[in-house]
């Protein structure tokens, strides 16, 4: 696929491309097999349910679950929000003598659509501990058991970062969780399509992912729900014609579902050697800034980390300058400073990174059609841009005479 | 952000960037004054350095570095070169508005113009104070 534009596309964890393939099996559901998989009485409806059941076994296959373990929603955000508010509406327990509802944990480093279910939950009289990871940005099964009470029904954490790409003790924490008999939920967006899952070895009890971030449309995801070992019962969020076994309420989107199931086929072919390939391409990325650049460092795990995201913080660059000097790259920003147009990153804060005064921080994720010729271009645009914003930086000047930034009074607004 | 061509025209060509000196020997120049304003913390820092002429009060050179966005090093930019062959005095008159204007900055920017306009009246300030000038008290009660 020719990805040769003015702007190279290097925000892969942000969404990806629709891979044609994906695409070709879609069309055919548009137009002639139109139906509603609801529709049991014609061959339209046939048609339509042939093609969600055998999305439903690709996605089954690629998660090493069973094809009525699979929900379809319309993305990770709804996968999300049914997961954890599902689960805990169903499994609440107070202590007794409490009017609690239960304890549930997971981390400051996850998406907004964990974050804020929990945070509401929080509101509704749940009590939910946030874990801190340690710089290196990996949450392990040691902080995990160290938070675990009497009173925990549910744990969720996500498998992959999706800023700094690092990956937790997912299957360890798995784990632990059923040895307790605790409902353990998996925000796999950023894990799903780009590393093996297996549902059963890891001990995940729901598993949330979408299919625009691999190569699949957007507007469709799916949530595994384990059946057995325990049954997990959730509660619906959406009340209506009970599809999804009754998890999920609403005519399903069934060109979503056809392209989310086709993505799984292909990467399930395909993401052994996307990865080889992706983190040769990272690893490049990494070396040359590394290298040609002081003060500069890669954010989170060393290792424990996906093929395609890296994360990188420049110190004594302002994070909006540096976005305008590459203009012509398109990837993301996470600065660790306040600015008008440029959210802080909570991530980079929560793993201390902006502890250190005026960094700022770039993510680069790279795809299934990154060319080493595209890294080197935006390799060598951002390390030029670094330099020429340094030379017009007073703090890298103080920095080099040897003046400590944080003693410095600061005349603040 | 869509920024205005003459916000990237200073982005990509600023115009008298750097220091008459290491911070320790600014800090001994009588000729010399700085400003340095704004926050790390904040996205933005400024430092203005005037060098100006003791026979005829002018301000001959002036140079800037800035840590910020585009507006804000665009902003200084300006500044540096509107601060030429003016006294202390007609320095010391420039408004934040008129770097707005000229540059036509989205509102969301204003604050670099305040912080460009902080930086002129922080570098006189410390000329003066290194020359045994104190400030008028009728330009102080104007700056603010």
């Amino acid at each position: 696929m020719s990805t040769r534009q003015d702007t190279i596309y290097l925000d892969h964890a942000a969404t990806t491309p629709c891979d044609p393939r994906v695409v070709e099996a879609m069309i055919p559901f548009f137009t002639t097999a139109f139906g509603n998989p609801g529709s049991r009485n014609h061959k339209f409806g046939w048609d339509a349910e042939a093609g969600v059941d055998k999305a439903r076994e690709q996605v089954a296959a690629l998660l090493g679950a069973d094809e009525k373990e699979v929900i379809f929603t319309s993305g990770a955000t709804e996968s999300n929000n049914l997961a954890i508010k599902g689960a805990a509406y169903l499994y609440e327990k107070a202590p007794a003598g409490s009017l609690a509802r239960g304890h549930i944990i997971t981390s400051i480093i996850e998406h907004k659509a964990v974050l804020d279910p929990c945070k509401r939950l929080q509101k509704e009289g749940f009590d939910v501990t946030f874990l801190e990871p340690p710089k290196d940005g990996v949450i392990t099964a040691d902080m995990v058991k160290a938070a675990l009470r009497e009173d925990t029904i549910l744990v969720s954490l996500m498998w992959a970062n999706n800023e700094i790409g690092t990956i937790n003790e997912i299957p360890e924490i798995g784990a632990l969780c059923h040895e307790r008999g605790i409902i353990f939920h998996t925000d796999a967006t950023q894990w799903v399509g780009k590393m093996p899952t297996d549902v059963e070895k890891a001990q995940v009890d729901l598993l949330s992912f979408s299919g625009h971030k691999i190569y699949g449309p957007k507007g469709v995801g799916a949530l595994y729900v384990r059946r057995r070992k325990p049954r997990v019962r959730l509660q619906a969020l959406a009340d209506g014609g009970g599809q999804e076994r009754g998890f999920r309420s609403g005519t399903l989107n069934v060109t979503g579902i056809v392209g989310l199931g086709k993505a799984c086929e292909i990467a399930m072919h395909e993401m052994e050697s996307d990865a080889a390939r992706l983190i040769q391409l990272r690893d490049r990325v990494e070396k040359a800034v590394t290298s040609q650049l002081d003060s500069c460092q890669v954010n989170g795990h060393p290792t424990k980390r996906l093929p395609h995201i890296t994360n990188i913080s420049f110190g004594f660059v302002e994070g909006e300058g540096l976005m305008m000097a590459i203009k012509d790259i398109a990837c993301s920003s996470g600065s660790a400073c306040t600015s008008a147009s440029l959210e802080p990153s909570y991530v980079l804060k929560g793993l201390g990174v902006g502890d250190e005064l005026a960094h700022s921080s770039l993510r680069l994720s790279m795809g299934k059609w990154t060319t080493a010729e595209q890294v080197d271009y935006a390799t060598n645009k951002i390390i030029e841009a670094v330099k020429r914003l340094r030379d017009m930086s007073p703090l890298y000047d103080m920095h080099k005479e040897g003046i400590d930034l944080s003693k410095v009074e600061w005349a603040h607004h | 952000m869509a920024y205005g061509p003459k916000i990237i025209e200073h982005y990509e060509k600023p115009r008298n960037v750097g220091a008459f000196g290491t911070t320790a020997e600014v800090k001994t120049r009588k000729d010399v004054g700085v400003g340095l304003v704004g926050a790390p913390e904040c996205g933005d820092v400024m430092q203005l350095q005037i060098r100006v002429n003791p026979q005829t009060g002018l301000i001959e050179d002036a140079k800037f570095k800035t840590f910020g966005c585009g507006s804000a090093i665009a902003s200084s930019s300006l500044a540096t070169e509107w601060l030429k062959g003016k006294t202390l005095e007609q320095a010391e008159a420039i408004k934040n508005t008129e770097i707005v204007e000229e540059l036509s900055l989205p509102p969301v920017k204003i604050h670099c113009s305040v912080l460009a306009e902080d930086a002129i009246h922080a570098a006189i300030k410390d000329y003066q104070e290194k020359n045994g000038q104190a400030a008028k008290p009728a330009e102080q009660a104007a700056s603010h």
